[in-house]
């Protein structure tokens, strides 16, 4: 029989709540962030210490808070493209396309074929880049600091190419209701390909140096682990859920796009700790290399890619309201829009896995954590904090 | 999604049905029997997945109505929920024993339209805006370019394009204004 867990370091309860005298000498809060390189974005962590051991921790945002859904209200429907596009910086494109397709839904525009494999081309591309930009991050967090630097200077080759199509590097302001604003420019395809190449040849080394390597192993497996029982109590979703045997993802189960036109498996792993949470990602890095490269196989190359719109300065969405979702590199993101049938927004909500991720989750896990892996962890649930403040 | 509400109908006092999509569906409750139908939507019918949790503000009509996103994963269906509170009594049963989640989602409500969630952890502490002594700000009545008028001050030099004049030229120079 298992005895009762030792809480004598632990702060006493009190209707629930940790009571920490620090005039004790027996804890110490620390301030993990928001200028620290093992925080993800503009968020900070209250952490309470007993000596290494976390006993207590409380997320903070508002950093960067500039009151996303508050501004959507007062813009026309065409003028939030710029403000949608700031919601998730690594990866924009996902605000783009919700935000579009919910306006095409209430609008009743269909876009045509061509504009729809371009965005799921855009869409797959985005997750790549999103990824880079979260292994370099998941690896510097045990001190593998090389590797972020390999892996920024690879999404930097995405963002060359997204410059290309877009015109943006970042902010791309791409996908419109209707279509998207381009084909893709003369060229782009091999170029594409070529950066494919580096990206697989890059993953190959990070698998021998990262994934094989005893210490990262020994500091990641164990770590972190999320309860099945949690998935649903706190709202997880992506490949923090996936991590743990759960197989769904928004682009199997509700496909968009032409998403039920190519070959995929949703990725699975059974460990759920931070281990398992890395090679889940970086098996589905491989599976975007593997959708590019379908998707430019299979798209067509001629053809409409947008649909004339009306004039977009005077233009009114049809009273109503829509909850559309897609499946980001963290989970399931979705846009709720309410149009009252007047040329401005009524309200829209930004649904982030974040929010959960950072918050709740974030807050039970950190506990009984070293704090030395406390960056680990919080880069394990990949959370970007835009979009819990919107 | 028809066949759950006529279900419910008996049990609740739910009303105004209204299938946007397939998979999409609306439905109105009052908020004395929100949190039961809820409950049972979670417990009984497999809306398991709290999507998200927020409110929208019908100033003209004098009413918050909150919109509780619930997901049933094993039949794909997603149900909005929607409660109409009072503005001037802008009070509701806290759903934070249900889902983890939800006391941030309160947390947040309190803080940006004033809608209190008595007993919800934390409901009372800051989210996202720090010595805030202004009305909650995602309220309609608040205006946010007057408070920033109000707040800050034009920078001396800077030049600015009316974004609406700018897009009237770029995009439809041969149409006036109408």
């Amino acid at each position: 029989m298992m005895s009762a867990p030792d809480r004598s370091r632990y702060p006493e309860l009190v209707d629930g709540k940790p009571v920490v005298d620090l005039d004790s000498e027996k804890y110490v809060k620390l301030w993990h962030g928001p200028q620290h390189p093992g925080i993800t974005g503009n968020m900070s962590l209250e952490l309470t210490l007993c000596g290494d051991e976390v006993v207590e921790c409380k997320t903070h945002v508002g950093y960067l808070h500039r009151g996303f859904e508050k501004l959507m209200e007062r813009r026309t429907w065409i003028q939030n493209f710029p403000v949608v596009c700031r919601i998730a910086v690594p990866e924009p494109a996902f605000n783009e396309y919700l935000y579009a397709a919910g306006l095409e839904e209430l609008a009743g525009i269909e876009p045509p074929e061509r504009a729809q494999w371009i965005r799921t081309l855009n869409l797959e591309m985005m997750r790549l880049a999103s990824f880079l930009a979260w292994l370099g991050g998941q690896a510097g967090a045990f001190g593998n600091g090389t590797i972020g630097q390999w892996t920024v200077t690879h999404r930097d080759y995405l963002l060359d190419l997204f410059e290309e199509m877009t015109g943006g590097r970042i902010y791309h302001m791409y996908m419109l209701p209707g279509g998207v604003r381009s084909g893709l420019p003369d060229g782009f395809e091999e170029r594409l390909e070529a950066v494919l190449k580096r990206v697989e040849k890059l993953l190959k080394e990070i698998k021998l140096i990262l994934l094989h390597n005893s210490v990262f192993k020994a500091r990641t497996v164990g770590l972190g682990i999320i309860d099945r029982e949690m998935i649903d109590r706190y709202g997880i979703t992506g490949p923090n859920q996936r991590a743990c045997g759960i197989k769904r993802d928004v682009r199997k189960d509700y496909p968009y796009l032409v998403y039920d036109r190519l070959d995929f498996e949703v990725i699975t792993g059974t460990a759920s700790d931070v281990y398992e949470r890395t090679l889940v990602r970086y098996r589905e890095m491989h599976q975007c290399i593997d959708l590019i490269r379908q998707i430019l196989e299979r798209m067509p190359r001629d053809g409409p890619f947008h649909e004339p719109l009306p004039n977009v300065l005077h233009w009114k969405i049809p009273p109503g309201e829509t909850y559309v979702r897609a499946e980001c590199t963290r989970g399931e993101k979705g846009y709720y829009i309410v149009s009252d049938g007047s040329l401005y927004p009524r309200r829209i909500c930004i649904r982030g896995p974040s929010y959960t991720h950072a918050f709740p989750v974030m807050e039970k896990m950190a506990i009984g954590t070293d704090i030395a892996d406390i960056a680990g962890l919080m880069v394990s649930l990949h959370t970007y904090p835009p979009e819990i403040e919107r | 999604m028809k066949q759950l509400f006529e279900r419910l109908r008996p049990l609740f006092a739910v009303t105004d049905f209204e299938q946007r999509r397939t998979d999409l569906a609306f439905l109105h409750i009052p908020k004395d029997y929100a949190e039961m139908l809820i409950r049972h939507l979670r417990d009984h019918e497999g809306f398991s997945h709290l999507v998200f949790f927020t409110a929208v503000d019908y100033i003209e009509d004098g009413i918050f109505r909150l919109i509780y996103m619930l997901h049933n994963y094993a039949t794909k269906d997603t149900l909005g929920v929607y409660v109409d509170l009072s503005r001037a009594e802008p009070v509701m049963t806290s759903i934070h024993p249900l889902w983890e989640q939800a006391a941030l989602y309160q947390r947040e409500l309190k803080e940006m339209f004033g809608i209190d969630f008595p007993g919800s952890p934390g409901v009372d502490e800051d989210f996202l805006l720090e010595g805030w002594d202004e009305i909650p700000p995602m309220r309609r009545e608040f205006d946010t370019r007057a408070y920033a008028e109000k707040t800050f001050f034009p920078r001396a030099g800077r030049e600015k394009t009316d974004p609406r004049a700018h897009m009237q030229a770029q995009l439809y120079p041969d149409e006036g204004e109408k």
